[in-house]
C-alpha cells in the first residue's frame, strides 16, 4: 500500500518545513552541557591576575603571599611560559600576543600572571594574593593620536620592523594599509562629478557579549601524551591545528571538543590567552584545568568588535545616480592585531561596501592602528567588517538623497544592482551572485504604507505643539557570507573548505559529522531536514554531531554565516554521492537498469510503475546485506566543500520612530524586515534568527558602547553598564521575505542569522536621523541612546 | 574555612550538606547537588541565567548565599517536570521555539513557571515587564512572550480540569 505523496513528503519534515527543534529537549530540562557544566576527576581551577592599567612596565612580581595559601598550585608568569616559547602567541591576523605580560603591559585587563587552585574560591583568593609593581607609561587611546609623530612606542617588540603581515608599516603604531578599488578611477568619477557628499561617522567599539562567556577545561595526559580540550569555540578545528602547532603535540593526540556553546557571536571564534594558559597549566601539573571567564573579563579582554573611524564620500549626478563612491577607515585594533578574517583580508569583506548599488568607480582604504585597549576586532555577528562596510553605504546614500532632496526610497531604487544585471561585479570585483532589490522594496513599501507615513511625518513635523519627532529608516542591504573560496580565503593557511560525513545505517536510520559547531542556530535540526530532503529518510532518524575534533570531519567551523552556505552544500553533496549509489542498489534489487528508475520523495521507483520501487530504508539494509557483485558494502559519503564563490543574502529594512522632544527617549514604533536568504531551510528557526539578530542591531545601535578614559580605564565592563536590552525595551518585529535562490549554491541557500544584525543597525540610525532631517542634521553617531538623542535636540533648537 | 551545616528542600528532596559560609548558591547547586541547568551569566544580578525559585520567588542565585537558603524550598529547571512529563512552560518554549542556544532557558524557565503563579493571566506588557529580569542574547524575546502567553492558557486549561474534577 502506498501512503499519499504528501503524508510521505510530511513525514520527512524535510527542508521547508517548520520543524521543531532537536536540541531543545536537553535545554529545557536543564540537560544541556556547556563548558562549565564540565567535570573531571582531580579538576583544578584557573583564574587570571589582571593589568589595573592600559600601559605599563612591569617591576616586580610577587607570588609569595598566593603561593602560600593552602590549595594553590601555582602561580605562573610571562618568564615561566618563556623557555616553553609560550609567552607569546601568533595571532589570526598575522601578529603576535602577549599570553601573558611580557615586561610590559598593553591594555587594562590584560593578562599579567595565572594562578591555578584546588577550587575557583580559592583561585580567587590567590588572585588578589599576587602582588604587581607597575611602572605606568602614557596610554593612547586614541587612533589618531597614536599615529602622531611623536606618539609613544606601543608596541616595543616590534620597534624597527617596518614590514608587517600585511604590507609597510608607515608608523611605529601602525599595523597596515589595504585597499581595493580602482583610486585613480574613483578620483575621475570625483572630479567628473555634478554633487559630492562627504560624511565622517564613528562605528564604535562593541562586544559580541554571549551570554555564556568564554571558558575551557584542558586535560592533558602524561602517560598517553594526549590533550583533550573542552572549549567554547566556534572553530574548533582551528583551534586544534594551532594548539598542536603552539605546544608541537602531533594534531592526532589532540582533541578539542565544543561541547554545548552558550552564544558566539564572534565572541568565541580566537584564540585567547586564558586557553593557552590553561593548556599548560594541565601540561604543567598533569591534572585538568578549568578556566572560565567571568562578565568583566570577558567585556574587558575577549574579541571587541568594530571600533572603525569611517569617511565616505559619493559622487553622483543632479538626479541622484551615484557614479563614485570613496571609503577611508582607521581601524582601532587595540594592543595586538587579533582580528578574525580570512588570512589575506585584515580588513574582512569590508569592500562590499559599494552595497546593493550599481556605482562605476569605488575605492576604500583601511588603516588599522594600535592603541592601548584590548585586541580584537572580531565579526560581531556579522562575515568579517560587512556590518561597517553596510553601515557606512547605507548612510551614504541617506546623505546624498539628503542633499539632492530625493526620497531615501528613489534614491535606492534608482542606483540598485537590476535583477538582469546579475552575476554582477562590483566595483571591488565581488561576483554578487543573485538578487531583486527592486521587488523586495516594493513590497515592503507597500506593507507598511511609506506614503502615508510620510504623509503622516509631514504633518507632525507640522504640528508645533507634537511632543515627538516621527523618523523613517530605510536600508537595503547587501552581504557577502559564506567564506570562502579556498583560491582566496584561509585562516593560517587552511583553506575555508567546510565538510560532512554521512553515515546511512542498515536500518535505515543516519548520523551525519560537520565540521560547523552550533552556538544556538539548531544545525541538529536543520542539517537533519536537508539530508532527509537529499535521501528521503525522516529527519527524526538522523543525528547530527558537530564539534569533536576527533570524530568530525575537519571544518572552519561556525561564523561569517558560513554555516549553510559552506557546510550546508557540503550536506547536500555528501548525500546525493548516496544517493548515486543507492540508485545503483535499487536497480540491482529491482533487476532493472539505473535509467528506468526515478526518484520520488523516500524511493527509487520505476519509471511510471508506482508498485515497483525500492524504498532508501530498503536499500539501506541491502547496501549491508546484498549489494550489488562488486560494489562495496555500507551507505556513506564525505564531502569537502570549498565554495566557488560567496553567498549575497540581502533585505529590505523599514523602521519607524517616535523621538519624545523632551527626554530623546526613542521608541521604535515599527521594525519591517524582509530577508531573501535563497532557498529557506526551517522557516520557524529562520525567523528565529532574524528575531535575535534584530534584537542585538537594536541593542548596537542605541546603547552599546564599550569607552575608555584618557587612561585607558575601560568604563561600563560589566552587564550594568554594558546595554544589553530585556524584553521590555526590545521592540516587536515584523518579518517578511523573498527567494532569490543563490545559483552556485546546490540547495540555492545564502544564510540568513546574520543580515537581521548587518541591516537593522544602519536602519535605526536611518530612523533617528530622519526623524532630524528637516532641521539639517545628516548623521549623528550611535549609540542612540536618550541622552545623546536630547543633545542632539537641544543642538538642534528642538528643546532648550 | 570552617563549613557551616545547612538543609534544604531542593525538587522535593530534602539535601543537609556542609558548606562554606561564602558559598554561592549557584555553586552549591551546580558543584555539590551536579544540578547544572542553572548557569552563571554576569555574577551581578542582571542577566537571570542563575534564576531558581527559593521559597516562591524568584532568585538569582549567584548573589544569594546558600547558607541564606537554610530551611527553605528551592526549585531548579531540573525539577519542573513531574514524572517525566514536561511543566507547561517547557513545553511551550519547545513547541513556541522560545530559544536557541539554551544558556538562559533554564533561568527563563523556572522565572516564567513562578511569573505565572503570580500571574496567571498576564497581558502581553506584563509579561515583557515579568520576565525583565532575565536576558536573552538569541530570541529577541518575541518567541519567549509568545511562549509564555501559550503556557498561560495551557496552565488556566489545567486549573480549570483539576477544579472540574
Amino acid at each position: 500500500m502506498n501512503a499519499p505523496l504528501k503524508d510521505r513528503q510530511a513525514a520527512l519534515q524535510g527542508m521547508g518545513e517548520s520543524r521543531l527543534r532537536k536540541e531543545d529537549a536537553r535545554f529545557i530540562q536543564g540537560k544541556g552541557n556547556y563548558v562549565d557544566d564540565i567535570k573531571m576527576p582531580g579538576m583544578l581551577f584557573m583564574d587570571i591576575v589582571r593589568a589595573p592599567v592600559a600601559h605599563a612596565r612591569i617591576k616586580k612580581i610577587n607570588k609569595e603571599a598566593a603561593l602560600a595559601i593552602p590549595g594553590v598550585h601555582a602561580v605562573l608568569t610571562a618568564d615561566d611560559l618563556k623557555p616553553l616559547k609560550l609567552h607569546w602567541m601568533p595571532t589570526l591576523a598575522g601578529d603576535v600576543q602577549a599570553v601573558l605580560a611580557d615586561e610590559k603591559v598593553h591594555f587594562q585587563m590584560q593578562e599579567v600572571a595565572i594562578v591555578i587552585a584546588d577550587d575557583r574560591y580559592i583561585a580567587a583568593d590567590a588572585v588578589e594574593a599576587v602582588v604587581v609593581e607597575y611602572d605606568e607609561l602614557p596610554a593612547v587611546i586614541d587612533p589618531f593620536k597614536a599615529l602622531e609623530q611623536d606618539a609613544p612606542i606601543l608596541r616595543e617588540d616590534l620597534a624597527g620592523k617596518t614590514e608587517g603581515a600585511h604590507g609597510k608599516r608607515y608608523h611605529h603604531n601602525h599595523i597596515f594599509t589595504w585597499d581595493s578599488g580602482d583610486k585613480e578611477k574613483a578620483d575621475a568619477a570625483f572630479s567628473a562629478a555634478q554633487v559630492t557628499v562627504e560624511q565622517k561617522m564613528f562605528y564604535q567599539r562593541v562586544h559580541p557579549c554571549p551570554l555564556e562567556t568564554c571558558g575551557c577545561v584542558a586535560s592533558f595526559d602524561p602517560i598517553r601524551g594526549e590533550l583533550t580540550t573542552y572549549i567554547t569555540s566556534q572553530a574548533p578545528h582551528v583551534v586544534r591545528t594551532v594548539v598542536s602547532m603552539l605546544s608541537g603535540i602531533p594534531e592526532s593526540k589532540v582533541r578539542i571538543i565544543s561541547p554545548d556553546i552558550g552564544g558566539g557571536f564572534g565572541n568565541k571564534v580566537g584564540i585567547y590567552p586564558g586557553y593557552v594558559c590553561a593548556i599548560v597549566a594541565s601540561i604543567v601539573l598533569g591534572r585538568p584545568v578549568k578556566w572560565i571567564e567571568d562578565r568583566i573579563e570577558n567585556l574587558s579582554s575577549t574579541a571587541f568588535a568594530r571600533d572603525y573611524h569611517m569617511t565616505g564620500e559619493l559622487a553622483a549626478t543632479n538626479e541622484g545616480k551615484i557614479t563614485g563612491l570613496r571609503v577611508n577607515v582607521i581601524a582601532d585594533h587595540g594592543a595586538f592585531d587579533s582580528c578574525a578574517d580570512p588570512t589575506k583580508f585584515p580588513a574582512g569583506m569590508f569592500h562590499i561596501v559599494s552595497g546593493s548599488y550599481d556605482i562605476p568607480a569605488a575605492y576604500c582604504r583601511v588603516d588599522g592602528v594600535y592603541t592601548n585597549k584590548a585586541p580584537g576586532g572580531v565579526a560581531y555577528r556579522c562575515s568579517f567588517r560587512v556590518t561597517e562596510a553596510v553601515y557606512l553605504i547605507e548612510r551614504m546614500v541617506d546623505v546624498l538623497a539628503q542633499k539632492l532632496n530625493i526620497d531615501k526610497a528613489e534614491i535606492r531604487r534608482k542606483n540598485f544592482i537590476r535583477k538582469e544585471q546579475f552575476p554582477y561585479t562590483s566595483a571591488f570585483g565581488f561576483e554578487y551572485d543573485s538578487g531583486d532589490y527592486h521587488t523586495a522594496l516594493d513590497k515592503v513599501l507597500n506593507a507598511v504604507d511609506y506614503k502615508g507615513l510620510r504623509k503622516e511625518q509631514a504633518a507632525t513635523r507640522a504640528n508645533p505643539n507634537s511632543p515627538t519627532l516621527m523618523g523613517i529608516g530605510l536600508v537595503s542591504f547587501t552581504e557577502v557570507v559564506g567564506a570562502g573560496p579556498s583560491k582566496i580565503c584561509d585562516i593560517l593557511g587552511v583553506g575555508m573548505f567546510d565538510s560532512c560525513e554521512i553515515r546511512v545505517h542498515p536500518t535505515g536510520s543516519a548520523i551525519a559529522r560537520m565540521g560547523t559547531i552550533t552556538q544556538g542556530q539548531g544545525h541538529q535540526t536543520t542539517y537533519a531536514q536537508i539530508i532527509a530532503t537529499e535521501l528521503g529518510l525522516p529527519s527524526e532518524v538522523i543525528q547530527v554531531e558537530e564539534g569533536d575534533t576527533s570524530t568530525a570531519p575537519y571544518g572552519l567551523g561556525t561564523y561569517g554565516s558560513r554555516s549553510t552556505p559552506v557546510a550546508g552544500a557540503a550536506i547536500a553533496l555528501a548525500s546525493r554521492k548516496i544517493h548515486a549509489k543507492a540508485k545503483k542498489i535499487a536497480a540491482h534489487l529491482l533487476e532493472v537498469s539505473e535509467n528506468d528508475l526515478e526518484w520520488e520523495i523516500d524511493r527509487f521507483k520505476l519509471k511510471g510503475d508506482d508498485s515497483k520501487f525500492k524504498t532508501m530504508k530498503d536499500i539501506a539494509w541491502a547496501a549491508y546485506h546484498q549489494p550489488p557483485a562488486g560494489m562495496e558494502p555500507g551507505l556513506e559519503a564525505v564531502h569537502y566543500y570549498d565554495p566557488p564563490n560567496f553567498t549575497y543574502p540581502f533585505g529590505i529594512y523599514l523602521c519607524v520612530v517616535d523621538i519624545d522632544k523632551a527626554t530623546g527617549e526613542t521608541k521604535v514604533r515599527r521594525f519591517y524586515a524582509l530577508d531573501d536568504c535563497g532557498t529557506r531551510i526551517n522557516p520557524m528557526i529562520i525567523d528565529g534568527q532574524i528575531h535575535g539578530g534584530l534584537t542585538e542591531g537594536y541593542a548596537v545601535a542605541m546603547g552599546q558602547q564599550l569607552t575608555f578614559d584618557a587612561q585607558g580605564n575601560i568604563q561600563g565592563n560589566t552587564l550594568m553598564d554594558y546595554f544589553l536590552p530585556t524584553a521590555v525595551e526590545t521592540p516587536k518585529w515584523e518579518t517578511d521575505f523573498t527567494v532569490t535562490p543563490s545559483p552556485h549554491h546546490p540547495l540555492g541557500a545564502k544564510g540568513v542569522a546574520e543580515s537581521p544584525h548587518v541591516g537593522s543597525i544602519p536602519t535605526f540610525t536611518s530612523a533617528v536621523v530622519d526623524a532630524f532631517a528637516h532641521l539639517g542634521v545628516t548623521h549623528m553617531n550611535m549609540p542612540h541612546n536618550a541622552y545623546r538623542v536630547w543633545q542632539q535636540l537641544q543642538a538642534s533648537g528642538v528643546t532648550s | 574555612m570552617s563549613k557551616q551545616i545547612v538543609t534544604m528542600t531542593i525538587n522535593g528532596k530534602k539535601v543537609e550538606k556542609a558548606v562554606e559560609p561564602r558559598t554561592l548558591l549557584i555553586h552549591f547547586l551546580r558543584e555539590e547537588m551536579v544540578l547544572t541547568g542553572a548557569h552563571i551569566g554576569c555574577e551581578t544580578s542582571h542577566c537571570g541565567a542563575c534564576t531558581v525559585d527559593v521559597d516562591g520567588k524568584s532568585i538569582k542565585s549567584c548573589t544569594h548565599l546558600a547558607v541564606q537558603c537554610d530551611g527553605s524550598e528551592v526549585l531548579t529547571v531540573e525539577g519542573l517536570a513531574d514524572k517525566g512529563v514536561l511543566h507547561a512552560v517547557q513545553e511551550a518554549f519547545y513547541q513556541e521555539h522560545g530559544l536557541q542556544c539554551g544558556f538562559c532557558t533554564p533561568g527563563m524557565l523556572v522565572r516564567a513557571y513562578r511569573f505565572l503563579q503570580d500571574t496567571p493571566d498576564p497581558t502581553e506588557e506584563q509579561i515583557r515587564m515579568g520576565m525583565a529580569g532575565n536576558l536573552c542574547r538569541c530570541t529577541g524575546y518575541q518567541n519567549i512572550v509568545k511562549a509564555v502567553q501559550s503556557a498561560a492558557k495551557k496552565l488556566k486549561a489545567q486549573t480549570k480540569e483539576s477544579v472540574a474534577a
